[in-house]
């Protein structure tokens, strides 16, 4: 049994050792909005934080949790109000809308560390995550616009 | 107005009753009235299919008929009727209609009364559908209101959600009439003559209207087909076949076996099968599977993609090839045979693939004794999910439940239900709930890809070098003949989706000829984003800038000039010329490049200002103009978004994308091997709306088909070289530039 933290709250899971963290925060804990989209840490999709750090949790086994804290796109701020979810919004960024929890988590993680982040930043630090519906453009102006109200 | 419920689980007579509601069908002019008059006239409260109803607390409720991809239709459709019928936008909500094409079906030219979401025709064909259903609606609660206060109809007019009555200074909420209201027999027979003129929208073309979707996609609470958890679900993931037709003859069943929390591998018609107790389980031993695959009769057998572009020139070049005509005016041979100077150019693209993020997947229920089923998925289509879902298990369409979900990218990949085919297969065998998700592996496996494509065109001058004939051919594998045998045959082996593209209706040339010749090489080829006109576009645009190179013309002056009876199409033109300040010279080591293309009624032109790496190849689209005209437009911001999106997706399969077959199979498994646009190559994008009072056309799509022309266009005026292939990767590139 590994224990662990999810948005607060503590997670023991049976799962086997080696089962990536993607699966265990969907299928076991019911915590849908993080997306399978490549199982190779190619797409960005599945990203979470773990203690703070955006991680690909499609390639995260669960051994290496033991202790740690894990924040999916449901536990990044109460009631969807991080202010990088609000400028998702008012840049009405999402098409199909499947890539973006996994953008929002990794521009979080930018903020944080970052909160006034030149352009070519932004870019390079979000440049692993795929869009297919090209919202690249919204996405640097909504973490902009974010950050100004850091 | 609050989020759309994402499932249709309600049965309609639940509906009527647990909402307490007044429904409302309604009829449309022509070829709808039958239809209609049939769902209105049911006297089976279980068979009364409507498309609105108002709760008497206020709440409106849209049956929504298409699928919501990205496109924004839960949103424009709800829109468009909540415009007519004078609703309280807040109020307004959706429900997915249940795939009953008779009812729900799309009435534009394209889709004759097929329930599909595809072509960037869900506003078009739905356009005066909805707005007849709000105008009908809201003459209902005007007549009961006139009957209850004994005023006449004239008297009465209607602010979002009240019918009011300006010369006694009443007003009634429209669920207040609900409380009280009666419907007649018959429909109110209202003509085109009855809705609101475009000043008098209230909704319609509303900049700070946003689209319904988009917070449940920032919090993680959007529900798309990959999310549904059902009690008592099993997994699945199936190893595809290379090629439909190949047979599994050996499995190391016995060492997957072994795999703990693994229950089941089933040899199947598309695949190996693997049934578990969790993703990971089935997971891992999709990937220790070892399948030998009989290949006699398999469809794709020894498709080598490389080989075979050469073969597509070949058979294109023949004098003697079998070639169909599609588009035909004045007599372009003759007039090619006559010319003073003709030129000549092959062009070509490769397979692509949609890649839409959320790979295929879907949750299949059969029941019991085999006589039902219940589905849940994303799916452009439910009424080809039901069918599909009926005759896998022998039966009629009408036993299979379908619960539509959000869809994480469809661009034409999930018009076809394979995903929902084997769900139900895997369902009936195991008598078992079962979630299928596919790997991103086997998610390229199953790829329906865009054709690959090779094309010859011919330009004719005449003596006083203007150009007079013109002759395009194409050489693919036909998408109709694939995804839609029965209109394929209908129209007597003519592709409406791959050859969409090759006919030039807007170009003022007196002799014009466009055909093509058909490969068939068991490819599962099927429509992506932007369709025949991806490519197509690719070609004649290349092509034409060719010529206005050959007349001495500059190519915007050549496209002004060959549209200058086509208003719509010369206005996008010059609205591009402008928005890139087309004359004004660039800095050293760029160029500009355009391209225009009409796409279902709908028209774009768009430039791109480019560089390159002359030692990589590599180019580098710095800045991207597009102007487009679509019409009336609903939902503004959601227009340029569109635009936008197309455009990424065009820049996309311009620059990086390249599907591979050997010995049938895909060759790419993942995105490390098949590049689709990051973030770092997405140019600054400039979009331009044009809106005018014409019936709304599509726009989803409407951005791709002038990326590529464009690119290379520029390409050509910066360096003197062109590349007539896509993807115009580096690797292309440099080879180009050193000739």
């Amino acid at each position: 049994m590994i224990t662990f933290v999810v948005n607060g709250k503590e997670v023991h899971s049976e799962q086997p050792a080696d089962t990536p963290l993607l699966w265990v925060i969907r299928e076991e804990l019911g915590l849908t909005g993080t997306k399978f989209g490549c199982g190779m840490a190619q797409c960005g999709a599945c990203t979470v934080h773990v203690n703070g750090t955006p991680v690909r949790s499609c390639v995260t086994p669960i051994s290496q949790l033991s202790g740690k804290k894990v924040t999916t796109i449901e536990g990044l701020a109460p009631n969807g109000e991080h202010r990088l979810q609000k400028a998702w919004v008012a840049e009405q960024v999402p098409q199909c809308g499947y890539c973006q929890s996994g953008q929002i988590m990794q521009a979080a993680a930018l903020l944080a560390k970052n909160p006034h982040p030149s352009r070519e930043q932004i870019v390079n630090h979000m440049n692993g995550n795929l869009c297919r519906c090209g919202t690249y453009n919204r996405i640097v102006r909504a973490v902009q616009r974010a950050s100004k109200e850091v | 107005m609050t989020p759309a419920m994402l499932e249709t689980t309600i049965s309609r007579r639940g509906f009527l009753k647990a909402a307490g509601a007044l429904t409302f069908a309604f009829t449309v002019t022509g070829s709808l009235a039958g239809r209609v008059a049939e769902a209105f006239a049911a006297d089976d409260p279980a068979k009364f299919n409507a498309w609105v109803s108002i709760a008497p607390d206020g709440t409106v409720t849209v049956m929504m008929p298409a699928a919501e991809m990205g496109q924004g239709a839960l949103t424009s459709l709800s829109l468009i009727l909540a415009e007519e019928l004078d609703a309280d936008w807040s109020k307004v909500t959706t429900q997915y209609a249940p795939p009953i094409p008779k009812i729900y079906g799309n009435y534009h030219p394209l889709f004759r009364g097929a329930m599909l979401t595809a072509a960037s025709v869900s506003t078009p064909g739905y356009w005066m559908s909805m707005r007849m259903g709000g105008a009908q609606a809201r003459r209902v609660l005007m007549d009961n209101v006139a009957r209850e206060w004994n005023v006449p109809l004239a008297e009465l007019g209607t602010e979002p959600g009240f019918v009011v009555h300006a010369a006694s200074g009443r007003r009634i909420s429209y669920g207040d009439v609900v409380k009280f209201a009666t419907l007649p027999a018959a429909p109110p027979q209202l003509t085109e003559a009855d809705l609101k003129k475009p000043s008098q929208f209230r909704l319609i073309g509303r900049e700070d209207i946003g689209r319904v979707d988009v917070p449940s996609k920032t919090d993680g609470s959007a529900m798309y087909g990959i999310d549904v958890r059902l009690p008592g679900m099993i997994y699945a993931t199936v190893l595809e076949a290379p090629s439909d037709g190949a047979k599994a003859v050996r499995v190391n069943l016995e060492e997957v076996m072994r795999i703990k929390g693994v229950k089941k591998v089933l040899a199947m018609p598309f695949g190996v099968a693997v049934i578990g107790d969790t993703v990971h389980a089935t997971r891992k031993a999709r990937a220790a599977l070892k399948v030998q695959w009989d290949n006699t009769n398999a469809a794709a057998k020894d498709f080598d993609s490389e080989r075979a572009m050469q073969e597509y020139a070949r058979h294109g070049r023949d004098p003697n090839a079998r070639a169909m005509p599609w588009f035909e005016k004045g007599d372009a041979p003759k007039a090619l045979g006559g010319a003073a100077r003709t030129l000549e150019a092959e062009y070509s693209s490769v397979h692509c693939y949609h890649a839409q993020m959320e790979p295929m997947n879907c949750v299949a229920r059969v029941a019991e004794d085999g006589q039902s089923a219940e589905i849940w998925t994303g799916t452009q289509s439910s009424a080809l999910a039901a069918l599909v879902a009926s005759s896998v298990l022998g039966l009629t369409p009408d036993r299979i439940r379908v619960h539509q979900h959000l869809l994480g990218g469809g661009y034409g990949r999930r018009i076809w239900p394979d995903a929902v085919a084997q769900a139900v297969a895997l369902s009936n065998v195991t008598k078992q709930t079962v979630k299928l998700m596919l790997t991103r592996e086997d998610d390229f496996a199953a790829a329906r890809p865009r054709p690959m494509t090779h094309h010859i065109l011919k330009a004719g001058l005449d003596a006083n070098g203007e150009l007079v004939a013109w002759h395009h051919r194409l050489v693919a594998e036909n998408v109709d003949a694939v995804a839609a045998p029965p209109r394929f045959k209908a129209t007597g082996g003519k592709d409406i989706i791959g050859w969409r593209g090759l006919e030039e209706p807007f170009y003022a040339v007196p002799n014009m000829l466009a055909d093509a010749v058909r490969e068939q090489r068991g490819v599962r080829v099927h429509a992506w984003r932007g369709i025949g006109a991806g490519y197509n576009k690719f070609a004649a645009e290349s092509f034409l800038d060719e010529c206005a190179h050959a007349m001495g013309k500059d190519p915007l002056a050549l496209r002004l000039e060959l549209t200058k009876d086509s208003p719509r199409a010369n206005a996008v033109i010059r609205a591009v010329a402008e928005m890139a300040d087309w004359k004004r010279p660039r800095p050293k080591g760029r160029a500009l490049g355009i391209a225009f293309s009409d796409y279902h009624d709908s028209f774009s032109a768009g430039i791109a200002e480019v560089s390159v790496d002359a030692k990589t190849g590599k180019i580098r689209v710095h800045e991207y103009w597009v102007a487009g005209d679509a019409g009336i437009v609903v939902q503004p911001e959601n227009a340029h978004a569109q635009l936008e999106s197309a455009v990424v997706y065009g820049l996309s399969s311009a620059l990086v994308e390249e599907l591979t077959f050997k010995d049938g199979g895909v060759v790419q498994t993942n995105f490390h091997e098949y590049q689709v646009l990051r973030m770092r190559d997405v140019p600054q994008i400039h979009t331009k709306v044009i809106v005018t009072d014409n019936p709304p056309t599509g726009l989803g799509e409407l951005g791709v088909p002038c990326v590529a022309p464009a690119i290379g266009n520029a390409l050509f005026k910066l360096t003197g070289k062109r590349v007539r292939q896509l993807p115009m990767s580096p690797r292309r590139v440099a080879a180009a530039l050193r000739t």
